[in-house]
């Protein structure tokens, strides 16, 4: 078994498959420590949805990998898979050479990152002082250095407010976040963290526009989405946050199937892409989830897994797209492949591109609804879960699985 | 002041990094003055990297030669010290029946510019050549000579071959004044001016001061902005030739193009703007080229994007290249050269080296010593992917950019050359690190510390210069 990516899915998924007497599981990863992303944020906030216990990010990064290696998994750090081939066979390049590994299965587990600057289209001068949140950490955390004196975070979901305390705590002023929707996405508390405690002004509603420097960032112009009114903010720093993208590039070099939705490579509920024998699982699903929900994906690929390697069956059987409708725009895992090698009982990850209370998302297949959900608010850019189960009652036949909110069963469809 | 030297290129562009290198194969004394901190950060870094075979340029003019002249040298060149070259072939495509009707008049072009083995194209042809193509496309024409080089290896190529041979390389010196005696011009340039008996004038946008500082006026630079958009390297399956629009009689218009990186690129604009410094990009200028890709290559817009960036055509009210000698001056100027300089730089230093010769008594030294630039094109064997080399050296093996995968032996190699990066910015253009999709999301922190490790000098003055 071979598994890409040494963070917090593909370390679960190592541990689990070891657990359940699989022989000889490799983790492969290209850093040189094992742990994923959680190694480099130095908060707390990492551990509640599998362990049940809050740790920093790097003591969490640890643990997952203590647990896969006394688990008996191998973990090859430095070992970055550059190219497929064959079906389940990877190139490696590490300092110890250039080498092919094969596995019976291969799981992906490669993460996401964020949209930097330029994917954003955000016009400008391109002077130094613009980073992402991952970017930021390692400078801060790695490279032990002070980002800059004065930043605009771009982005207030969850990670935003990890950049505006990695800023703030090792001493950057932050001078605004900026939104284009109408509120923040993080928890209340975080949120007035930074407006309460720090005073950083929320820009709601707004873009940035324009980035001006020369050698450095020296501010940026912010545009009001309905009043198109403009302001200049002087920093020398701006920091881009979430707006996620799968790591999906070995995915695609391997001509799997995409999810037009979440970017990342379509899997059913037993996280089956559409290459024989080669699993997805983690943020390459979705872009990020917290570190829990990757690790439990992690964990529950390793049934399918294991399955598939004592009886090699599981492709050729019919797969079952699931669609979503605006104002949801992914689901994942976003297909179903009858039947699921394990029942599935976990849950769905979900995302809406818009603030919603008290909505109600339907499952149906054809006319029959199979699953009824309420919510009492739906966030964008938050992590909404929407329970397993109802996939026993989904036949072959039946056409495409649409998932919808209530109030707007056919809203458009989804991107 | 030391002994002057026989001659000063003023700009180590593209244009004249190759007049600094032709000139280094002579037993002359040669310096080389730039401005900026490294080789080749004005325009040579920022265009559309094809390498142009002259098809389309006006018959009889200097441009044409010089172009015809510079590629076949540049395709030789390129395979002797390894600059990144693919022989792509472009389709020009033509998508109504104005456009249709242009091609045989390109056609003539290209046969009086000696440019043959051009093919006209049905329009099934073209789809079963470009099947990504946007609906609409009725005939083309294909030139199978055009191709793509990397912008940035080319001057290092030459400006490290010029060093290695001799010639002094003066970075961080702007030439701001002149004075001669008739046989000696004395740059000011910063504390240590440079005394030399001839003076080339490379200096891109600026060439127009410089001519200033000789009494000449002969021209005006006034910059032309082209915007451009790199898209990743998922897009590259998306064509294989240069895709070309049918030009105009004011531009070349929007292409798209294949990158020796494996990325794709899509522009440029083409406005008339004042500041020779504004190489900003603009709302506008993305969302034109934005427009005009989707309409070529409309898969290409859903693709992630890895850069935008703006370049500045040193355009002036002539179209062709303005390249003057004033032998009594002892002065030879090589400006104007506005979108073709990348094919034609190797072309344009053989004629400089030409007209210096009449009067500058020069012979050929006894033995020259050549490079080989390490391999950055997705062409060529990579560091990464090269077994041996890794066996024989584990940094090799060590990938500390992900995305444009590149070694921790690149980087210190890089560090360590004759003309080496002094910073984020310099490994960016020799190594390609931090070029790619994430910007620096997994690996810049891990680079800043590897760059001050090697160098000995704090993290935090790599960080000041990334741009
Ligand atoms: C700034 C920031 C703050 C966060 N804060 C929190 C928080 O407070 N709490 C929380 O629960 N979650 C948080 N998260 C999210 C959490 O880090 C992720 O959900 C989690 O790391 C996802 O795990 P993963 O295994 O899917 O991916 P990753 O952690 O990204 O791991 C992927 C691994 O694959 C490796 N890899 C990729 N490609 C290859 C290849 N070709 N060959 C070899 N190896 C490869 C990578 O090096 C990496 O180690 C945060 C994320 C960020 C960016
Ligand atoms: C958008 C765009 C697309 C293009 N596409 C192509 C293409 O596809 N193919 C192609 O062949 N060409 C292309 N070109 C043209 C090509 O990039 C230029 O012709 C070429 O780079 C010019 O090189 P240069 O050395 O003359 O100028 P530059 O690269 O600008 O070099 C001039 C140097 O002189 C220095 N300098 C200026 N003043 C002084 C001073 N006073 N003292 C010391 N140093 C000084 C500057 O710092 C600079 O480094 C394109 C150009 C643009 C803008």
């Amino acid at each position: 078994m071979v598994i890409v990516g040494g963070g917090p899915a593909g370390l679960a998924a190592a541990a689990e498959l070891r657990r359940r007497q699989v022989g000889r599981v490799l983790v492969l990863e290209r850093e040189g420590e094992p742990g994923g992303i959680p190694r480099d944020c130095h908060h707390a906030g990492f551990g509640w949805p599998d362990l049940k216990r809050m740790m920093s990010g790097p003591a969490y990064a640890r643990g997952c990998a203590a647990r896969a290696r006394a688990a008996g998994a191998e973990i090859w750090t430095e070992s970055s898979a550059t190219r497929w081939r064959g079906a389940r066979t990877l190139q490696v390049t590490s300092p110890h050479g250039l080498f092919d590994v094969s596995g019976r299965a291969v799981l992906l587990a490669t993460g996401c990152r964020e949209r930097p600057r330029a994917a954003r289209l955000v016009p400008g001068t391109r002077p130094a002082g613009v980073l992402t949140t991952g970017a930021l950490q390692r400078i801060v955390h790695g490279a032990r250095e002070r980002a800059g004196r004065r930043a605009v975070v771009v982005g207030a979901e969850h990670v935003s407010y990890s950049a505006v305390h990695t800023l703030t705590a090792s001493g950057t002023e932050v001078a605004a976040m900026i939104t284009d929707l109408p509120r923040h996405q993080t928890y209340g508390p975080l949120a007035w963290l930074a407006a309460g405690r720090h005073g950083i002004p929320l820009l709601a509603q707004s873009e940035l526009t324009r980035i001006s420097g020369k050698g450095r960032v020296d501010g940026v112009e912010v545009t009001h989405r309905t009043t198109g009114a403009t302001q200049s903010i002087a920093c020398d720093t701006v920091v881009f946050t979430g707006d996620w993208i799968p790591d999906h590039e070995l995915a695609r070099a391997g001509g799997l199937a995409m999810d037009p939705g979440t970017r990342g490579p379509r899997v059913d509920a037993s996280y089956r892409t559409s290459g024989p024998g080669v699993f997805a699982a983690g943020n390459l699903l979705h872009g990020a989830e917290t570190a829990g929900i990757a690790a439990l994906e992690g964990r529950a690929s390793a049934a399918g897994i294991a399955r598939f390697l004592a009886d090699g069956a599981g492709w050729g059987a019919p797969v079952v797209p699931l669609s979503v409708t605006r104002p949801l725009v992914w689901i994942s895992p976003n297909a179903l492949g009858l039947p699921e090698a394990a029942p599935v009982d976990h849950p769905f990850v979900l995302r809406v591109a818009e603030f919603l209370r008290d909505e109600t998302v339907d499952v149906r297949q054809g006319a029959r609804i199979l699953h009824r959900e309420r919510f009492r608010a739906l966030v964008p850019n938050r992590s909404i879960r929407l329970r397993g189960g109802w996939t026993r009652a989904v036949v072959a036949d039946g056409g495409p699985v649409l998932i919808s909110t209530a109030s707007r069963p056919r809203e458009g469809e989804a991107r | 002041m030391a002994a002057p030297f026989d001659v000063a290129v003023i700009g180590a562009g593209v244009v004249g990094a190759a007049v600094a290198r032709a000139l280094s194969a002579f037993d002359l004394r040669t310096v080389l003055i730039e401005a900026g901190p490294d080789v080749g950060t004005g325009t040579s870094k920022a265009n559309t990297a094809i390498l142009h075979t002259g098809f389309d340029a006006a018959p009889g003019s200097m441009e044409a030669r010089l172009v015809a002249r510079g590629y076949a040298l540049m395709s030789a060149y390129a395979a002797e010290v390894g600059i990144p070259v693919e022989q792509t072939g472009a389709c020009l495509v033509a998508w109504n029946e104005d456009e249709v009707v242009q091609l045989p008049v390109i056609e003539e072009k290209a046969a009086a510019n000696g440019c043959r083995g051009l093919r006209r194209l049905s329009g099934d042809e073209l789809y079963a050549m470009e099947p990504h193509l946007g609906p609409g496309a009725r005939a083309g024409l294909l030139i199978p000579g055009e191709g793509i080089v990397c912008p940035f290896t080319a001057p290092l190529a030459m400006a490290t071959e010029a060093v290695v041979n001799g010639v002094e390389l003066r970075l961080d010196s702007r030439v701001t004044s002149m004075e001669s005696d008739g046989s000696i011009h004395v740059l000011g340039c910063g504390p240590d001016p440079i005394a030399a008996r001839y003076v080339v004038n490379a200096a891109g946008l600026q060439a127009d001061t410089i001519e200033g500082l000789f009494g000449r006026h002969r021209f005006r630079v006034r910059p032309r902005r082209g915007e451009l958009i790199v898209y990743d390297k998922m897009a590259r399956r998306l064509l294989s030739h240069v895709l070309l629009p049918v030009p105009t009689k004011t531009t070349k218009g929007v292409l798209v193009a294949p990158t020796v990186f494996g990325n794709v690129l899509l522009g440029p604009t083409a406005t008339d703007v004042d500041d020779k410094e504004d190489r900003s990009t603009t709302r506008e200028g993305l969302e034109y080229v934005l427009a005009k890709g989707g309409r070529v290559l409309p898969a290409l817009v859903n693709e992630e994007v890895t850069a935008t960036y703006a370049g500045l055509r040193a355009a002036t009210e002539s179209s062709d290249y303005q390249i003057h000698f004033d032998p009594v001056l002892r002065y030879l100027c090589l400006g104007g050269i506005r979108s073709t300089g990348l094919s034609a730089s190797l072309g344009i230093a053989e004629h400089a080296v030409e007209l210096l010769a009449g009067p500058l008594p020069m012979t050929l030294k006894r033995d020259r010593k050549k490079v080989r630039m390490p391999p950055v094109g997705e062409g060529m064997v990579r560091a990464y992917e090269d077994a041996s080399l890794i066996a024989r050296d584990p940094e090799y093996g060590r990938i500390v950019c992900h995305c444009e995968r590149v070694t921790a032996g690149e980087i210190r190699d890089a560090l360590r050359s004759p003309v080496p990066a002094r910073g984020l910015e310099g490994l960016r253009r020799r190594t390609r690190c931090l070029q790619g999709r994430c910007q620096g999301f997994y690996c810049l922190g891990g680079l800043v510390s590897l760059v001050a490790r090697e160098t000995g000098r704090p993290a935090a003055a790599f960080l000041e210069a990334l741009a």
